[in-house]
């Protein structure tokens, strides 16, 4: 039973690696062939030490004196790809890799996402946790800036209470009063849907679905790269079809990039 | 007598100043190398010759060239999922990571199993807690993992590979036996690269969750083993 569950089980991973060494390209192909798909620039410091490995412990087993050329063929967070002309390949970091030249004589610029381009970006995606009426919530959003101060989000929660499960579904419009600010404070308005399954061990109570509207309060707190950490707190109201409507309190908080 | 002394004084004053002045002005501040290596150039340049600078050309703009990225890792893995009182079992999942530095990453799971019978169900034959469709469990997780120790192994003499031990830890959530639990999770993986772009992954996850299946609130601590592949872009 054991082995054949564990056949059952590695059988895919095993393929899946089969297939993935079969498929990688030789390690050093021509230069000449696809030399033109890289970016070619030319050591202005004294060296350039190339290591093996993406990260500052790797050992460095090469060093490109200055004026060699070397193709960049890829970045891995702040660490670049590099193949010198003898088709040795190494990782440089980026601090180094901004002190070569392009052909054109122009120092090589690289792409850095700072708090610049936080500001700047329209997209933002985010992942949030914490508590919803008094049981644990764990929320996705999305959110496109209009301008500078308002975009439209929306958002999937799940909310895991003790007596019942329920999934939001929210669209919403946040005002972000001064966006450069580090830690930026905002306000939101929203509405949408709520299912709610309450959970019972003996009579299955039927399945809810109601609509909602909120307020929320928040602020985001930019980190670095394309990250930054958002807590909110937002008031719902849900709309029922009983005489009462219900009130829910939320907090939480989590991570976003923008891009 | 006094006064014609004054007035030339004056005067002459008035004419250094200007002198000064309109040095001052077609000398850019900014240059004083030039001037301290050709100190001829002063004439040149208060007289009418072309000026060294040609203030229309404007700076150009060097543009960032793409480089091809590859921040991002997605993957499938299997392994065992061990459900607190409802046996080892198979598990099958993806993830999604994002190498946000080289020590830090955020990643993303989903995964599923189907969860055995208890040893009470198993020992008296019949009477079963769960239907089937409760037995079946999936779970997601959100979290950040961090790479305590990078580096390189070395298998035989012209192999090395780089490598890292990480350790993760999220939350998410786990539906079985017919709710859904909020799930904290926390774990330890090894991440070997095969190529730059390809990684084998041997993680050990202990997801935690509250459930009532047994009549009354439990935390339980659910232990899976899962071997994986990921390729970067």
């Amino acid at each position: 039973m054991t082995s054949q569950w564990c056949t059952r089980a590695l059988l895919p991973v095993g393929f899946l690696l089969a297939w993935a060494t079969a498929a990688q390209p030789p390690a050093e192909k021509p230069r000449a062939l696809d030399a033109a798909h890289f970016v070619e620039v030319s050591v202005d410091d004294p060296y350039l030490e190339m290591r093996t490995g993406p990260g500052r412990g790797y050992p460095i087993t090469r060093v490109v004196p200055r004026g060699e050329r070397v193709d960049v063929l890829m970045r891995r967070t702040d660490w670049y790809k590099v193949r010198d002309d003898q088709g040795k390949e190494g990782w440089v970091d980026r601090e180094h890799m901004e002190r070569t030249l392009l052909a054109s004589g122009d120092r090589l610029k690289l792409d850095d996402p700072a708090r610049r381009d936080y500001e700047r970006s329209p997209w933002e995606i985010g992942f949030q946790t914490g508590n919803f009426g008094g049981g644990n919530v764990n929320a996705a959003y999305a959110g496109y800036a209009i301008n500078d101060n308002l975009s439209v989000e929306t958002g999937v929660e799940q909310a895991l209470g003790n007596s019942s499960t329920s999934v939001l579904g929210t669209i919403s419009l946040s005002h972000t009063f001064v966006p450069r600010w580090r830690i930026s404070p905002f306000v939101d308005i929203g509405t949408g849907v709520v299912r709610i399954s309450p959970k019972a061990v003996i009579v299955e109570p039927p399945l809810r679905r109601e609509q909602l509207g909120f307020w929320g309060v928040g602020a985001k707190a930019y980190l670095s790269r394309r990250f930054m950490f958002r807590a909110d707190y937002r008031s719902y109201l849900i709309f029922t079809q009983s005489a009462q409507n219900e009130d829910r309190r939320e907090w939480k908080a989590g991570f976003a990039f923008f891009f | 007598m006094e006064s014609r002394l004054r007035v030339l004084l004056l005067t002459t004053v008035i004419a250094l100043a200007g002198v000064a002045l309109s040095g001052c002005a077609l000398w850019p501040f900014g240059r004083h190398h030039a001037a301290d290596s050709s100190p001829t150039e002063a004439s040149d340049a208060s007289g009418a010759s072309p000026s060294v600078v040609d203030p229309t050309v404007s700076r150009r703009k060097v543009k960032a060239p793409k480089i091809r990225s590859s921040d991002f890792e997605v993957g499938v893995y299997a392994g065992s999922y061990s459900a607190q009182d409802f046996g080892v079992n198979p598990v099958y999942g993806a993830r999604l990571a994002y190498h946000i530095s080289e020590d830090f990453f955020a990643e993303g799971l989903i995964g599923t199993s189907k969860t055995g019978l208890t040893s009470y169900e198993e020992l008296s034959g019949s009477s079963a807690l769960l239907t089937d469709s409760e037995r079946k469990l999936t779970y997601y997780n959100l979290g950040f993992g961090y790479n305590i120790f990078p580096g390189e192994v070395f298998i035989g003499r012209n192999r090395a590979f780089n490598s890292a031990v990480y350790v993760i830890g999220g939350v998410g959530a786990t539906k079985f036996g017919g709710s859904t639990h909020f799930t904290v999770m926390a774990g330890a993986g090894y991440r070997l690269l095969l190529t730059d772009r390809i990684a084998a992954h041997l993680d050990i996850r202990d997801h935690v969750f509250q459930n009532d299946l047994l009549g009354y609130q439990k935390t339980v601590h659910n232990l899976e083993s899962t071997l994986g592949v990921t390729t970067y872009f």
